[in-house]
């Protein structure tokens, strides 16, 4: 068997198109996690709501997007959304939509497990003072959660910027996509998916060590 | 409790009639009657599953009755609705709710302190959070009622270092710190070693000196005939018989009443 020749240097030499690359995971990434957390509030307090209605939507929200792969959301959005609504989004915007209503259904079971992991006399302790149920929520019950949360949230987070990559096949230059790119132009995939899954790793490196920061922080508290 | 010479002649603070909560099919408590007046200490003694916790749990509206009616200071509790059809509902607003909450404190078996607050912090959060006081003021009062269960050494100390006894302490402050109208106990004894039961029961009678109008469950017989002004011995969901202490205790009427205190107090020294 040939000897294979390693030649990182031919692969950095496009190190901007990587950057730019990178930009756009973290870019799809945060506004996904951003928009995820709010969405997840929203889904998480209709799951727990006392209204049946409410209650059963919240549950098949989550359950939809549990039982779907993430790509039939990335082109659902990007290619049949405008054939009913007329609205045309952007490979960007649709990506976001996409993995943020979908994270939103993962981040609604992250905070439902967080508060439900929360003994029953914590409420009857809050309520019994005469606090009301937004009240206790915010005062008691949120505050002991956030810390079994962090875990789990993060998991779901990393989850998020892997599952970017899918905006790919929408033709956003995220950071598969460059390389995708740069792989074609120097006829070096093994260099380039090589250096890619090292990036990713060091990003989430740099996040979870983040996470690793604030949950000590929640801990001291 | 009408029948007994009111240890105070001014109107009920609290007062139910023909009580009754179901469980699904179960009906848990069937008909309570119950005059509770301003200073009155009440023991509740009965077996397990009797429904001594479901009433409590329903004068202080932590669980809905199902029937009957609920008065506090002459206030009818609830709103009642008439359907077409004449049939009669009850229902209760959230803030209703909560205010009889802040009204009728809670003392419970397990604590249930905020174990990421410290002492003070637990006693000072109704009064911050529920009627709004500022934190400064909220801190004197809450250190003055640590000082009153004797716990001003341990202010900035959190739950989990605290004993049991000195965890129920602090949940009496906290409970103490809301000004309730009445207190209810829910055996505030019985998950704690037998050498700290001492301390919470003397807290509770400072409480009771201090002319409190109380409600207890207690498992603690000798505890109760010291402590209750009035006693009630609930059977199956109804109150079965009730007296002051020395009748239910040295001279109860009634087979079942008389059965469960033998049994009750077989191996008391
Ligand atoms: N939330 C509930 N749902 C269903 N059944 C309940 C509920 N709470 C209480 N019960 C039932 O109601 C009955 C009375 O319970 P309760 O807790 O009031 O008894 P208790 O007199 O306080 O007993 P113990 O001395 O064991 O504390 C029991 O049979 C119990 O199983
Ligand atoms: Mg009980």
């Amino acid at each position: 068997m040939q000897q294979y020749e390693w030649d990182f240097g031919a692969v950095l030499a496009y190190w901007p198109m990587l950057l730019h690359g990178l930009w756009g995971t973290v870019a799809i990434s945060a506004l996904a996690i951003l928009f995820g957390i709010v969405g997840g509030g929203l889904v998480a307090a209709m799951r727990m709501s006392r209204h049946v209605a409410l209650r059963t939507i919240g549950t098949a929200y989550i359950e939809f997007y549990r039982n779907t792969p993430g790509i039939v959301h990335f082109f659902w959005v990007y290619y049949a959304l405008p054939v009913i609504t007329n609205v045309k989004l952007g490979p960007l915007e649709a990506a976001v939509v996409a993995l943020a209503t979908q994270s939103s259904a993962f981040y609604a079971e992250v905070l439902r497990g967080g508060i439900q992991s929360i003994v029953r006399g914590q409420w009857e302790g809050a309520t019994a003072l005469g606090m009301s149920r937004a009240d206790a929520l915010r005062r008691i019950i949120v505050p002991q959660a956030a810390r079994r949360m962090v875990a789990p949230f993060v998991e779901r987070s990393f989850e998020i910027v892997k599952t970017s990559s899918l905006a790919s096949t929408l033709a956003y230059g995220e950071l598969l996509y460059q390389g995708m790119q740069i792989a074609s132009i120097t006829y070096r995939p093994l260099e380039t998916y090589s250096l890619l899954a090292l990036i990713y790793f060091a990003l989430l490196y740099v996040l979870s060590s983040l996470a690793k920061i604030l949950e000590d922080r929640l801990q001291e508290a | 409790m009408s029948e007994i010479a009111p240890s105070t002649t001014d109107a009920p603070i609290l007062r139910s009639e023909n009580l009754r909560k179901s469980f699904g099919p179960i009906e848990v408590l069937k008909g309570i009657d119950l005059d509770v007046k301003r200073g009155d200490r009440i023991a509740i003694i009965g077996g397990s599953g009797s429904g001594k916790s479901t009433l409590l749990r329903c004068l202080n509206f932590m669980e809905l009755p199902t029937g009957g009616k609920v008065f506090l200071e002459g206030e009818r509790i609830g709103t009642v609705r008439t359907a077409r059809d004449g049939s009669q509902s009850v229902t209760y607003s959230e803030r209703e709710l909560m205010s009889v909450r802040r009204r009728v404190g809670m003392v419970f078996q397990q604590f249930n302190l905020f174990p990421h607050m410290s002492s003070i912090e637990n006693v000072m959060e109704g009064l911050v959070t529920v009627m709004r006081r500022p934190k400064s003021e909220a801190r004197a009062r809450a250190a003055h009622e640590l000082e009153r269960v004797g716990l001003s050494d341990k202010l900035d100390v959190y739950p989990g270092r605290l004993s049991g006894g000195q965890q129920q302490r602090v949940a009496i402050a906290r409970a103490l710190a809301m000004d309730p109208e009445v207190l209810l106990f829910d055996e505030p004894t019985s998950s704690l070693d037998p050498e700290l039961v001492g301390e919470v029961l003397r807290t509770i009678l400072t409480l009771a000196e201090d002319g409190r109008t109380m409600l207890l469950v207690t498992h603690e017989l000798g505890f109760a005939y010291r402590f209750a002004t009035h006693v009630i011995y609930l059977y199956d969901g109804v109150v079965h018989e009730t007296g002051t202490g020395e009748q239910i205790f040295r001279n109860p009427q009634k087979e079942k009443t008389r059965a469960f205190i033998a049994r009750s107090s077989e191996f008391s020294l």
